[in-house]
């Protein structure tokens, strides 16, 4: 469906932003798609054309783009996007399990949509978050350590609108084409919610303290000059 | 002698706040930039190669030669381009670094960036994450705020901009080359090279491209300088790094030590093996590195002795796999992912890892003939070499590896005429019920 025009206003005013940022427009491309993807929840072929309206460049320019990247979807997506992770380590770890066990749960395949239009499954690629193995995402958001069986509640409790948490990210979970804004380069105001860490990100850091290893204090550290990493710890932990 | 563990990119993580500029304050941050400033760019750049710190994105260049390259004077704009598109298999080191520590990537590219004399600098970051995208927004806009971006920084003249730029979805985008490409709003398809990204990069301009964790590492050199650094790791791989321990360990997570240290060193502080199991394979860093097994243990985590050992040291992406796992199982998830990344430019690659999955495919159900094992030798080697970039090159580093350790495991597929394994009795969930 074309933009309306109120649409198409909105939509050249955040294009114009984005193109601003780069030395030459053209780098504002991949950009520009999430945009159109979070206006319409995939970049359709009035998406394709805006976008090359903006650049000035074809629209088979633009398409060829569009193919080479898993994340545009060429078809409408669900409100949520639920990815599992399937390669090596987290198949082998439960991730063929959680995907299987979904498909038939939903009565869905790889990169397809309930009825309701809720939820759009697909297996994907190592998503660096292997510690937390088997992973899942929604909407791109981290979903650590799953089962079969959480990650069946996940799914009903995304189609019945039940309030969902990732396990590092925000209180509020965005739909798929709020996270699409984000993407384009529109943070939302949820960067200070959740955790710095997981508890794998801390599980070195924890012997060390337990232990007392450090790395070796620099040559700064005792003349009252902190410095980066365990130096200044202690120098902060001293002064406080 | 240096402890077991060093933490420095890793120290605050337990901070719930890390990831602000006030807690990145407290714990000394933006030090390292101030001390930067006041020296010549071209000291700075110095006491970098003195560091003598590798690029950590998984070739290990030296970071200071890099910079080095990049030619002065010469009217041309400079760019720094921060690799975030951390995609390798058994890699996970970037996005938590990211998440929870963002302000030290940005000092790093602030000094980075005053040492190549650049103006403008972007943050890569694959789209698949979408925290650590807000994280790094929030960070380049707090630092902004603070002076420690735009113009006449730190009342030094130097004036900087950094962009977050979230990718969309492909592997090689985080190949130099690839990256820039798409940075520039094309498919990501890799360049030949030379000319290198430092004399013809971004927009045909002299431009660096560093790994996350390279650049979040020179914020400490420069406080705690050159010889601090160097200090730390083995006679040609030095400094700390962050491992990464996944799969079959009773304690997945990071640990971050002096490279050098061993896999028996960081299994011990992981627990072990999980309960009742023993190692099988493992990957030194991400799935491209070919895997070692139990023999290797003791082997020192530097770049040589995992090069000698014939792997790479890589991304210290490190997936410990126990005796449960079906090795031509993981051999041609591998494959089927370097098949779905492969971005089609070069016909060894894309034909090679077509062909290599579909030979998998069948000798993991039983199917085909021991020829088929040499055939995908064959395949292998009519890759090495022949391709643009190292994705073609390594593509078939898990089967090669596989072969080499576990050709009687292949024989055994066929004999059984299919796979001997149970791959329920490889989850984490194995045997508590959680299945239902
Ligand atoms: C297929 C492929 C994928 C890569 N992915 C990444 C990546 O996600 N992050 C990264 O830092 N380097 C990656 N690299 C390595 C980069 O090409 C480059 O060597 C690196 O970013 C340089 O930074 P460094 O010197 O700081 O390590 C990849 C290389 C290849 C061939
Ligand atoms: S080796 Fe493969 S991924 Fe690399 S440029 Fe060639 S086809 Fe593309």
């Amino acid at each position: 469906m074309p933009f309306s025009s109120d649409a198409l206003a909105r939509l050249e005013a955040d294009a114009a932003q984005i193109i601003a940022k780069y030395p030459r427009s053209r780098s504002a491309l991949l950009p520009l798609l999430h945009l159109v993807q979070a206006e319409e929840g995939h970049v359709s072929t009035d998406g394709v054309a805006f976008c090359a309206a903006q650049l000035g460049l074809t629209d088979a320019e633009v398409s060829a783009v569009v193919t080479f990247y898993t994340m545009y979807k060429r078809r409408p997506v669900g409100d949520y996007h639920v990815g599992v992770c399937t390669n090596t380590l987290c198949a082998v770890m439960g991730g063929d399990a959680i995907f299987a066990g979904l498909t038939e749960h939903l009565g869905v395949g790889n990169d397809e949509t309930t009825p309701d239009r809720k939820i759009t499954l697909e297996h994907i690629e190592c998503n660096a978050a292997c510690d937390y193995a088997p992973v899942m995402m929604v909407n791109w958001e981290f979903f650590d350590n799953m089962t079969p069986g959480t990650a069946r509640q996940l799914v009903d409790d995304l189609r019945a609108g039940e309030p969902v948490r990732p396990s590092r990210g925000p209180s509020h979970l965005c739909t798929w084409r709020e996270a699409a804004r984000i993407l384009a380069g529109f943070p939302d105001d949820q960067a200070t919610d959740g955790p710095a860490a997981g508890p794998p990100g801390l599980v070195g850091l924890k012997i060390a303290k337990e232990r007392g290893w450090t790395a070796p204090p620099g040559p700064s550290q005792g003349q009252g000059t902190s410095s980066q990493g365990p130096a200044s710890r202690s120098a902060e932990e001293a002064s406080r | 002698m240096t402890d077991t563990l060093t933490p420095v990119l890793t120290a605050h993580w337990d901070d719930p706040d890390c990831f602000t500029l006030a807690a990145y304050r407290r714990a000394g941050g933006y030090q390292g930039l101030a001390k930067a400033l006041g020296m010549p760019p071209d000291d700075v750049i110095g006491q970098v190669k003195a560091s003598g710190l590798r690029g950590r994105g998984g070739a290990g260049f030296p970071t200071g030669m890099k910079w080095g390259f990049i030619p002065q004077g010469d009217g041309k704009p400079h760019y720094l381009v921060l690799n975030a598109d951390e995609s390798e298999p058994g890699t996970c080191k970037d996005m938590p670094l990211m998440m929870a520590s963002p302000q030290v990537l940005i000092e790093g590219m602030v000094i980075a960036c005053y040492a190549i004399r650049a103006e403008r600098a972007f943050i890569y970051v694959r789209g698949e994450a979408l925290h650590v995208i807000r994280r790094l927004h929030h960070a380049v806009a707090e630092a902004r705020e603070a002076g420690y971006l735009g113009t006449d920084i730190l009342g030094s003249g130097y004036d900087l901009e950094i962009v977050v730029h979230a990718g969309a979805g492909a592997y090689i985008c985080g190949e130099e080359t690839g990256l820039l490409e798409s940075l520039e709003g094309y498919r990501g398809q890799p360049r030949l090279k030379p000319p290198f990204p430092a004399i013809e990069g971004l927009y045909a301009c002299p431009t660096v491209v560093n790994n996350v964790e390279t650049i979040a590492s020179v914020p400490s050199i420069m406080v705690n300088g050159a010889d601090w650094f160097a200090g730390m790791g083995t006679e040609k791989s030095k400094g700390f790094g962050i491992f990464s321990l996944s799969g079959h360990v009773t304690t997945p997570g990071q640990y971050e030590a002096p490279l050098g240290i061993t896999l028996r060193e960081l299994l011990e502080l992981a627990g072990g093996v999980r309960a009742g199991h023993q190692l099988k394979f493992w990957t030194p860093g991400g799935s491209s590195t070919p895997i070692l097994t139990g023999e290797h243990l003791d082997m020192p985590l530097d770049y040589e002795s995992v090069g000698a050992a014939g792997s790479m040291l890589g991304t210290r992406g490190l997936e410990i796999f126990d005796e449960t796992t079906c090795a031509i199982r993981a051999a041609l998830r591998w494959t089927e992912f370097y098949e779905h990344e492969s971005c089609g430019k070069c016909t060894p690659c894309r034909e090679g890892t077509y062909w290599m999955r579909q030979l998998l495919e069948d000798l993991e159900q039983g199917k085909g003939s021991e020829d088929d094992v040499t055939k995908l030798l064959d395949i292998n080697d009519n890759m090495v070499g022949r391709v643009f970039c190292a994705l073609g090159d390594t593509a078939g580093s898990p089967i090669a590896s596989t072969i080499k350790y576990f050709r009687d495991e292949y024989l055994e597929h066929l004999k059984q005429g299919g796979c001997p394994f149970d791959p329920s009795a490889a989850t984490l969930f194995a045997g508590d019920g959680a299945q239902s």
